[in-house]
């Protein structure tokens, strides 16, 4: 069945329709496509073709047209429609997207990616996709949402009219493969190893350190998303599932994993996934995700037609447990009312939240909050500001970016029936 | 700084993380790495800067450099935006404003940190393309255009870790201290 070749390249008998390479080229691809000391990568050549008959993989109807949105004209589409989203699946299509190198989706040929675990480990060891897959797998369902998701001020969108672009930057996916701890195990990590740091194989490497005890805890290294490889704009072939962690270190193009005994102080996790306080203290190693959710019906940019029924419906979600209640207000705050959550309810996930309402054609405020099964609360805008210890004010003048924002986003609907971002009013 | 550091630390060993030392493979996959293999891949640099690379470079030499592989995209000195976030020079003084600018200088708390992102991810579009040397000179141009080491001066692989940047004492942990899955009062965040 197996195929040996002396490099450490394999190939299996079912892998026949990819287009078996020479021996020359082989030798070069022999440590999975990084090719210098440096460590940089070379963009590689995909070796399969996609189906001819365009209907062996379906398309939407051309009806729908609902997509992604880039932070400019050029740049890669990375903001998740949610205002048309159902229940808590995000298609593979439409999953939010940052960190994609170039102009486009960083493509690895899966029969060259290897994944090396090395460092405080009693056996290095380097494992082929084919390996990767062959190990126990598990499917689990996770949201992931970037650090920056829900920041009031981000310079690329100052005007945010709609909810894909206040909340666009998280998605849900079920994602299928090895857990960490099984692949730590398998190499035999040492008592000692209180930190992995993983890295990418895109031109960056970017790279982030885990505690060890989140690393042995629930992060997958996934191979599929929704049922099907992972999308090259995701870390096709391979990236990592850290779940409820902020987007960023979840690294794609996964190529390794080093066991060590500290923080490895990675640009991203000391200078750009830092912020910084009023009082000018940097903030870093803040990783979970908090709970928080959004409206997604009706929310920025919509128009109702006219009074009467409509369902309220959005998504919350917790970076730390299970969303334990979602309550609604439709009068500015002063009551807020249990709305219904959509099971299943998971642990790290996505959940839907379904709330009856009645427009009475009168100025509306309609606002959500999350509650989690840690008792973590979303605050309000006010309440956030005080917890920053600055005036509401502050985020109308700073230029500060901040990450980990989960303020309560409230939508207003005026007598006409549009529907705005109330955030600062 | 390192002391809160280590409380973070002890707070997740102690968190109930038992991670044992498995004295044998279970599955019998995957093959071992040659040591070539792990030293060309292995470009990870700790903070105590003990994987650093025997070499040298100057700040004049990287002043060089820095003109004809940075200066495109970062500006002519380094305090000018360029087309990045931050300058990579000045800033000192700002993060208390209501617009803190954060360069190598004003709020990077590691020098490590510095060469090891040059090494892995500059120049854009020919990342690694940099020799040893050229990384610790560039390093060193940045450093002295930040006021933190001399013109005349180099660097190599003991001298770097040695820099003590500006606001290496400037970063608290997020607090209280991380435990998973453990009940968090209101306020955690920010």
């Amino acid at each position: 069945m197996r195929k040996r070749i002396e490099n450490g390249t394999e190939l299996t008998s079912r892998r026949k329709f990819v287009k078996r390479l020479g021996g020359t080229a082989l030798a070069g691809l022999a440590i999975g496509g990084i090719r210098t000391a440096g460590g940089r990568t070379e963009k590689l050549e995909a070796t399969a073709s996609p189906p001819k008959d365009p209907r062996a993989y379906g398309q939407r109807s051309r009806f729908v047209t609902s997509g992604r949105l880039g932070r400019s004209s050029t740049a890669f589409p990375s903001l998740s429609p949610l205002q048309d989203s159902e229940g808590i699946i995000t298609p593979a299509a439409l999953h939010f997207t940052v960190g994609v190198p170039g102009s486009g989706p960083w493509e690895i040929d899966p029969q060259k990616q290897r994944l090396m675990i090395h460092g405080m480990v009693g056996r290095p060891l380097i494992f082929t996709m084919d390996e990767l897959k062959r190990l126990p797998s598990v499917s689990r369902i996770h949201f992931l949402e970037c650090a920056g998701n829900s920041y009031l001020r981000l310079p690329f969108r100052q005007n945010p009219v709609t909810v894909q672009h206040t909340h666009g930057m998280t998605g849900c996916s079920e994602w299928t493969g090895v857990l960490l701890s099984v692949l730590l195990r398998e190499a035999g990590v040492q008592k000692a190893a209180s930190w992995v740091v993983a890295e990418g194989s895109d031109p960056d490497k970017h790279w982030r350190s885990i505690p060890v005890e989140k690393a042995m805890d629930d992060v997958l290294v996934a191979y599929a998303q929704n049922g099907e490889p992972v999308r090259p704009e995701q870390g096709y072939p391979l990236r990592l599932v850290v779940p409820g962690w902020e987007g960023n270190i979840n690294v794609k193009w996964l190529r390794r994993i080093k066991a060590v005994d500290q923080p490895y102080m990675t640009r991203q996790e000391t200078t750009k996934y830092a912020d910084v306080r009023p009082d000018g203290k940097g903030r870093w190693f803040n990783f979970e995700m908090a709970a928080k959710s959004v409206i997604t019906f009706p929310s920025g940019g919509q128009q109702l037609p006219g009074r009467g029924f409509y369902e309220i419906r959005g998504l919350a979600w917790s970076g730390r447990g299970t969303v334990r209640k979602v309550e609604v207000s439709t009068d500015g705050g002063r009551t807020w009312t249990d709305a219904e959550l959509q099971s299943p309810v998971l642990r790290i996930a996505h959940t839907r939240f379904r709330f009856a309402w009645k427009w009475d054609g009168q100025e509306a405020l309609l606002q959500s909050r999350c509650t989690d099964d840690l008792g973590d609360t979303q605050p309000t805008m006010d309440e956030f500001a005080k917890l920053w210890g600055v005036s509401k004010d502050y985020w109308l003048s700073t230029s500060n970016f901040i990450h980990h924002c989960n303020a309560i986003q409230p939508w207003k609907v005026t007598a006409d029936g549009r529907v705005r971002n109330a955030i600062f009013s | 700084m390192r002391s809160s550091l280590n409380l973070f630390l002890l707070a997740v060993l102690a968190s109930g993380g038992a991670v044992l030392a498995q004295t044998s493979s279970t599955y019998n996959l995957g093959r071992t790495p040659t040591q070539e293999e792990i030293r060309t891949w292995d470009i990870a640099i700790s903070p105590d800067g003990k994987e650093l690379p025997p070499g040298r470079g100057s700040a004049k030499e990287g002043a060089a450099i820095y003109a004809q592989k940075c200066a495109s995209c970062h500006g002519p000195t380094g305090a000018e935006q360029g087309q990045t976030d931050f300058p990579l020079v000045g800033g000192k003084g700002t993060l208390t404003t209501l617009h803190p600018v954060r360069t190598l200088g004003s709020f990077w708390p590691f020098a490590t940190t510095i060469w090891d992102y040059i090494r892995r991810a500059m120049p854009q579009g020919k990342e690694g393309s940099l020799t040893v040397d050229e990384v610790y000179a560039v390093t060193a141009y940045l450093l002295y255009r930040n006021g933190i080491i001399q013109e005349s001066d180099s660097l190599n692989a003991t001298s770097l870790p040695k820099i003590q940047m500006p606001n290496r004492n400037g970063f608290v942990p997020a607090k209280p201290a991380w435990k998973p899955r453990e009940k968090r009062p209101f306020g955690f965040y920010p």
